[in-house]
C-alpha cells in the first residue's frame, strides 16, 4: 500500500551494456502497473530491479519515500508472483503459503490465521496440505499468488503471471487477478507482460517500454487514441496502425497531407503555418479505415483478405518489397474484395500525425 | 604379431561382431521367422515386434550369467566346501568364521567405514558444489578436489603413506609435530584412531565423486525457487538447508548409498596402508588374507559381504529410478 518513485533508474552490465537507462516513474498507491515491451526490452529487468534481485546500477527507487537501492529484497515490503510459479516442490500448499511468515518469526495461530484468510480468497482451501505436483498449472498460480497475499506486502509485482498456462486458463486467471485487484483497491501492483490483451484490460497505467527506455506512460486508451510516438502507435492495438509519408499541404486547426501514395489525408491534429512542407508520416489504425468512392487517403490492390467474420482483414499489395503493407480491417464480410482496386479515408480525429518518429500532438 | 594390430583386430572383431550380430539376427527375424508377408503380415509384424528387445538382450544376458550369476552361486557352493575343496561340511566355515576374533573386528571395522566415509564424502561433496558454484575459480577447485578420482586406490594409499610417514622429513603430520616441538608418531599404529586415518583416503577420493554429481543436481534447482525464497527473506543457510536440500534429496540418498556399496568393496587401502595388522582389518581385506590359502574361508566371507551389500544396492536402484522419474 504505497507510492513508488523510480527516479533516473538505470541498469548495466559489466559497466559497458546498457539495459535501460533514464527511467523516470511515479507510481501512486492502489494503482495497477503493467509494464509492456517487446522482448529484451528489460521489462522483467526493470521489474527485478524493483524487486531487488538485480542491483540497480544508477538512479534511485524508493518506495514510501524511503530510498530502496540497499535494502534487501525481504526488507522492501514487496511480493513477487513469478511466470514459473516458482513454488516449493518438497512444501505443501499450506507451507508454501506459511514459509515467509515463519522466517519472519510470527506466532503459529498468525500464520494459520494469514494462510487459511488467503486459502478462501483463492479457493485453495480443500488443497492446502497437498504438494505442488498434485495441482493443475492454474492452481499453482494462485498458490503463488496466495503465497504474496499472506506477506500482506505493500507492493505486488508480477512477472508474466499467466505465460505458462493455456489460452482458456489464461482469461480465467486474468479475471481473477483483476477481481483480486478489484478487493485490494488500497494495494499497489505492477505487471509486466508481453501480451498487450493483458495490458490492456488490467492496467490503470501502462507504462511501455523501448529502447532501453520508456517510450510512453498512461492509460491503455490514451496509448490507444494518443500515442506519443511511432513505436507506441504500432506497438498498441492488433493488427498495427498503418503509417504512410507525405508531406503537410494546409495547415491550421486541421492539418492536410498529401501522401506520398497519391491521397491526401485531412487529420485533426493541429499544425502551425511554419509546419507547411514538413516531411511527416500519418498513423491511421486498421479498423478506423473505412471504404470510400470519393476522396481517399489510400488506393490499392487487396492482396489477400481474412475474413473472420465480425470482420474482414484486408492485406494491400506493397508499395515496393520490404515495406510493410497497408492493412485494413472493415466490418462485416468483404470476400468480393479480393484483387480489386480498393480507395480508403478514415475520420479526422482517428488520423495521428508524425514527424521524425514522434507524434505533433506531444510538442 | 605387435600388440598395437593385435588391439586393433581385437577392436575391429569386437565391434564388427555386435555389428554383425545384430544385423543378422533382426534380418532373420524379419526375413525368415516372421516375414511381414503371407497369410497374416499384421501379426508377423507384431510377433517380430515382441521377440526384437530380446534380440538386444541376449548378449548382455549371457555375459552377465557368466560373469556375475554363474560366480555368486558357485561361490556359495564352494564355501560350503572345506580348505582343499574335496569335503563337504555345510555351514562349517561360517561358524568358525563368527567364532573369528579377527572376524568379528572386522566386521565392527567395516561398520565404522559405512558410517563414517560415504557421511563425510558427500558431506564435503555438497559442502564443496554450493560454495565452487558461483565462484571465478570455482571449477578449477572442482577439478582438483576431482582428481583423486583418477587415482587407483593403491596409488592413492601410496600417496597417504608419505602424508603419514613416521618421519619429519617426508610425514606431512610429523612435520607438523615436529615444528610444534612434538615427537614422531606413526598414525598407523595408534590402536581404534587408525582405522579413522585409513578412512581419510577413501573419503579424500569419493569427495571428488560426491561433488561432481551433487553440482549437476544443484544446478538443476529452478533459480526461481530460491529468489522466490531471498523474497520470502530467507538468509543463505535457510535457503541452502530448506530449499536446496530438500530438493536434491533424492541424489544425496544415491550418492550417499552409491559411496556404502563401494566402502563394502574397498580393501586396496587397508591391504596396501597396514595389511590389516595394528586393529584394522576389514571384512574385504579379512577376505583377501585367506584368499589362495582357504578358499572355503574367502568365498564364506565373499558371500557375507554381498548379504550385506545387497539391501543396500537395492534401496539406492530405487532411489536412483525415483530420480529418473
Amino acid at each position: 500500500m504505497a507510492d513508488l518513485k523510480l527516479t533516473d533508474v538505470a541498469k548495466t552490465y559489466g559497466g559497458t551494456v546498457d539495459v535501460l537507462k533514464n527511467i523516470n516513474l511515479d507510481i501512486k498507491q492502489g494503482e495497477l502497473i503493467v509494464f509492456v515491451g517487446p522482448s529484451g526490452c528489460g521489462k522483467s529487468t526493470l521489474l527485478r530491479m524493483i524487486a531487488g534481485l538485480e542491483k540497480i546500477t544508477g538512479g534511485t527507487l524508493e518506495i514510501d519515500g524511503v530510498r530502496m537501492n540497499d535494502m534487501p529484497p525481504a526488507q522492501r515490503g514487496i511480493a513477487m508472483v513469478f511466470q514459473s510459479y516458482a513454488l516449493y516442490p518438497h512444501m505443501t500448499v499450506r507451507d508454501n503459503m506459511a514459509f515467509a511468515l515463519k522466517l519472519a518469526k510470527k506466532s503459529q495461530s498468525e500464520i494459520d490465521a494469514a494462510v487459511d484468510r488467503a486459502a478462501k480468497v483463492l479457493q485453495l482451501d480443500e488443497y492446502l496440505d497437498r504438494l505442488p505436483k498434485a495441482l493443475s498449472g492454474g492452481q499453482r498460480q494462485r498458490v503463488a499468488i496466495g503465497r504474496a497475499i499472506v506477506r500482506d506486502p505493500k507492493v505486488y509485482l508480477f512477472d508474466e503471471p499467466l505465460s505458462n498456462l493455456d489460452a482458456s486458463l489464461r482469461v480465467a486467471t486474468r479475471i481473477e487477478i483483476a477481481q483480486l485487484k478489484e478487493a485490494m483497491p488500497e494495494s499497489t501492483m505492477i505487471y509486466v507482460t508481453h501480451d498487450q490483451v493483458e495490458a490492456m484490460t488490467l492496467a490503470s497505467r501502462i507504462v511501455v517500454l523501448a529502447n532501453k527506455g520508456i517510450a510512453q506512460v498512461g492509460s491503455p486508451l490514451e496509448l490507444y487514441e494518443r500515442p506519443e510516438n511511432e513505436f507506441v502507435a504500432q506497438f498498441i492495438g492488433s493488427p498495427s496502425m498503418n503509417l504512410l509519408p507525405g508531406v503537410i499541404e494546409k495547415t491550421g486547426k486541421q492539418t492536410t497531407v498529401k501522401l506520398d501514395g497519391g491521397g491526401t489525408a485531412v487529420s485533426a491534429v493541429p499544425t502551425q503555418t511554419a509546419d507547411k512542407g514538413m516531411k511527416v508520416n500519418i498513423g491511421v489504425r486498421p479498423e478506423d479505415l473505412i471504404e470510400t468512392t470519393g476522396d481517399y487517403l489510400y488506393e490499392g490492390k487487396v492482396n489477400i483478405t481474412e475474413a473472420l467474420g465480425e470482420v474482414t482483414i484486408l492485406y494491400f499489395a506493397p508499395e515496393a518489397k520490404g515495406v510493410d503493407p497497408v492493412i485494413g480491417k472493415l466490418p462485416g464480410i468483404h470476400g468480393d474484395l479480393r484483387g480489386n482496386l480498393v480507395k480508403l479515408n478514415a475520420p479526422a480525429d482517428k488520423i495521428q500525425i508524425f514527424h521524425e518518429g514522434k507524434s505533433l500532438l506531444y510538442r | 604379431m605387435s600388440p598395437l594390430i593385435q588391439g586393433v583386430l581385437t577392436i575391429i572383431i569386437g565391434v564388427g561382431g555386435c555389428i554383425g550380430y545384430f544385423f543378422a539376427s533382426n534380418l532373420i527375424l524379419d526375413k525368415v521367422i516372421f516375414p511381414p508377408k503371407g497369410a497374416n503380415p499384421g501379426r508377423n509384424i507384431n510377433r517380430a515386434n515382441m521377440v526384437r528387445p530380446w534380440l538386444f538382450l541376449l548378449p548382455a544376458i549371457l555375459a552377465l550369467g557368466l560373469y556375475l550369476v554363474y560366480p555368486v552361486i558357485g561361490s556359495f557352493w564352494r564355501s560350503l566346501f572345506n580348505r582343499a575343496g574335496d569335503e563337504f561340511i555345510g555351514l562349517g566355515n561360517y561358524i568358525t568364521m563368527f567364532g573369528d576374533d579377527q572376524f568379528r573386528i572386522s566386521l565392527f571395522n567395516n561398520f565404522l567405514w559405512v558410517l563414517v566415509v560415504p557421511a563425510a564424502a558427500t558431506f564435503f561433496g555438497l559442502l564443496v558444489a554450493q560454495l565452487t558454484d558461483r565462484m571465478k575459480w570455482g571449477n578449477i577447485a572442482k577439478s582438483l578436489i576431482f582428481m583423486p578420482m583418477a587415482i587407483s586406490f593403491v596409488g592413492a594409499s601410496l600417496i597417504w603413506k608419505f602424508v603419514y610417514a613416521n618421519n619429519p622429513d617426508i610425514g606431512m603430520i610429523n612435520a607438523v609435530r615436529d615444528f610444534l616441538g612434538m615427537g614422531p608418531v606413526d598414525v598407523l599404529q595408534i590402536p581404534f584412531w587408525n582405522n579413522f586415518f585409513l578412512m581419510v583416503i577413501l573419503i579424500w577420493i569419493q569427495t571428488g565423486f560426491a561433488m561432481v554429481i551433487l553440482s549437476a543436481a544443484l544446478r538443476g534447482i529452478p533459480e526461481e525457487t530460491v529468489e522466490a525464497a531471498i523474497i520470502d527473506g530467507a538468509n543463505p543457510f535457510q535457503i541452502f538447508f530448506k530449499i536446496k536440500v530438500p530438493q536434491i534429496m533424492g541424489t544425496i540418498v544415491v550418492v550417499w548409498t552409491t559411496i556404502t556399496i563401494l566402502v563394502l568393496k574397498v580393501f586396496d587401502i587397508v591391504y596396501t596402508m597396514t595389511g590389516g595388522n595394528f586393529g584394522t582389518e576389514i571384512l574385504p581385506s579379512y577376505m583377501m588374507s585367506y584368499m589362495f590359502r582357504d578358499d572355503g574361508r574367502a568365498t564364506a566371507v565373499a558371500f557375507v559381504i554381498m548379504l550385506i551389500v545387497l539391501p543396500v544396492m537395492i534401496w539406492n536402484i530405487a532411489q536412483a529410478r525415483k530420480e529418473m522419474r
